[in-house]
């Protein structure tokens, strides 16, 4: 293990190799990342693999537009032997309510301002996109086709393999135990595998961010919660895009090689670290989706599992460095879609530890927000 | 056993396949599984698995016992959402 780091990450997920490989492109190559499992094996591994740009709040739309560009091109520029899967096969998202209608009105016309191409629909129109879409009780849709689904475990070796190539050192099965400070200065990083001293730290520590900021005395407004997802057996194309509804708490989507992938929250769960599979999920998630889209009560469910979502009091992550510790930064509670960020968290992360402008202003993000009660809330999230 | 044996039926991954992965630096089930689907298909990694844990310890040189095998996920038996989503409407409390 080396000795000393300009930057040490905690975390290889999408968000640690993301800030990894833009430091390195920027010419900071002394850079290590510590995981204490194997890549992806977190939250980013075990997410939906879905990516949208159609969010309630500025700042999500405008992260999410920034980070779906740069998926686009991502293959070209990580120069990856292998195929991140980016499908852009839409989000169709679907009201139940009167109320949720008028928010996708409202998120509609927001989108539309920050250049986002989604539009409202009719049920009708819905069904253009979902022939077997079961309308009943539902009140109308929106539609992104930018929107779509990308593979995490490629992206993330993408993002990997690309810093490495760089010089960025990747530690894997090794666990950050604790953290040196001095007069409230990063000064270096406790490892099983040895110390690292350097003078600046990314806590992109996803589901585990909480713990990482204990080691420097900060308590993050933030809490883990479980959220589980089913996979079926590969089956012939049948569903284009996502769907997607927040009223009756479901999101579904066929991934590229032919799974059903489907995912709901649950209102009861306990705010821990636990990632075991549970039997009420299955119940919840069977009954919603073979009344939504019925013809799927005829596919096969062959796997479940669950990740870890790291919440905040308005959904919306804590991005840049804190006031209490000089050289701590923090990449930390996506609220469920760190991976749909992530290539835009590694532009602008990079750019805010160069002291850089940034390419979005994301001091609107500062974990200070909580303390002065500036919080924007996002409304769309399942 | 020849390099283009099958070792995972479901994905369609050869030893050949598998063995290169490993050489790569991917050196747990998990690690292989998420990066070539290898284990993720219907029979979720009953045939490859002891296959696939075989080959790290032959290229590695750790005893089979040393390495992390991957996670049994549920269900034991594949199963349409149509008869988990009847068995929860119909049969009450059958799994309490």
């Amino acid at each position: 293990m080396i000795k000393s780091a300009d930057v040490v990450i905690i975390g290889g997920g999408i968000s640690g190799v993301a800030i990894a490989y833009n430091l390195a492109k920027k010419g900071v190559r002394n850079v290590a990342v510590i995981e204490k499992g194997y890549l992806a094996s977190g939250s980013t591994g075990r997410c939906g693999a879905g990516i949208r740009q159609q969010w309630g709040t500025e700042m999500n739309c405008r992260i999410a537009k920034f980070a779906c560009e740069l998926f686009e091109n991502a293959n070209e520029e990580l120069e990856y032997e292998g195929d991140i899967e980016f499908k852009q096969g839409g989000y169709l998202m679907i009201s139940s309510t009167e109320k949720e209608h008028e928010q996708f009105k409202k998120n509609v016309e927001l989108q539309n301002s920050l250049g986002i191409p989604s539009r409202l629909l009719s049920l009708e129109e819905a069904k253009e996109i979902v022939p077997f879409l079961n309308t009943d009780g539902l009140v109308s849709a929106t539609f992104c086709q930018k929107d779509g689904h990308l593979n995490p475990f490629h992206t993330t070796d993408a993002f990997a393999r690309a810093a490495e190539r760089l010089g960025v050192k990747i530690y894997k099965f090794t666990e950050v135990t604790s953290i040196i400070t001095e007069n409230n200065r990063i000064k270096g990083v406790r490892t099983t595998k040895g110390d690292i001293s350097t003078n600046v730290i990314v806590n992109a520590a996803g589901g585990y961010s909480q713990q990482i900021g204990k080691m420097v005395g900060i308590d993050l407004p933030i809490y883990s919660e479980r959220h589980q997802i089913l996979v079926t057996e590969a089956i012939d194309q049948v569903l284009e895009p996502m769907v997607m509804s927040f009223s009756l708490n479901l999101y579904c989507q066929q991934v590229p090689h032919g799974g059903l992938l489907m995912g709901r929250g649950d209102e009861g769960e306990p705010r821990d670290l636990r990632i075991t599979s549970g039997w009420h999920f299955l119940e919840e998630m069977t009954k919603t989706i073979t009344n939504v889209l019925p013809p799927l009560k005829n596919a096969r469910m062959i796997r479940q599992w669950a990740g870890l979502y790291n919440i905040t009091p308005d959904r919306q992550p804590i991005l840049g460095p804190v006031d209490e510790v000089e050289g701590f930064y923090l990449a930390v509670g996506f609220s469920g879609h760190g991976f749909m960020f992530g290539p835009a968290t590694g532009v602008l992360i990079a750019e805010c530890i160069l002291g850089e402008d940034t390419t979005l202003p994301i001091d609107m993000l500062h974990l200070n927000r909580f303390k002065k009660g500036e919080l924007i809330f996002e409304p769309s999230v399942v | 056993m020849s390099d283009n044996n099958i070792i995972c039926r479901c994905s369609d991954l050869t030893k050949e396949d598998i063995r290169r992965l490993i050489e790569e630096g991917y050196t747990t089930f998990d690690e292989i599984k998420r990066v070539s689907r290898a284990g993720m298909g219907p029979c979720q990694g009953r045939t490859c698995m002891p296959l696939i844990l075989r080959e790290i310890s032959i290229i590695t040189g750790k005893p089979i016992s040393e390495i992390m095998p991957g996670t049994y996920r549920p269900p034991v038996k594949a199963i349409t959402l149509g008869q988990i989503a009847e068995a929860c409407t119909e049969g009450g409390n059958e799994h309490d």
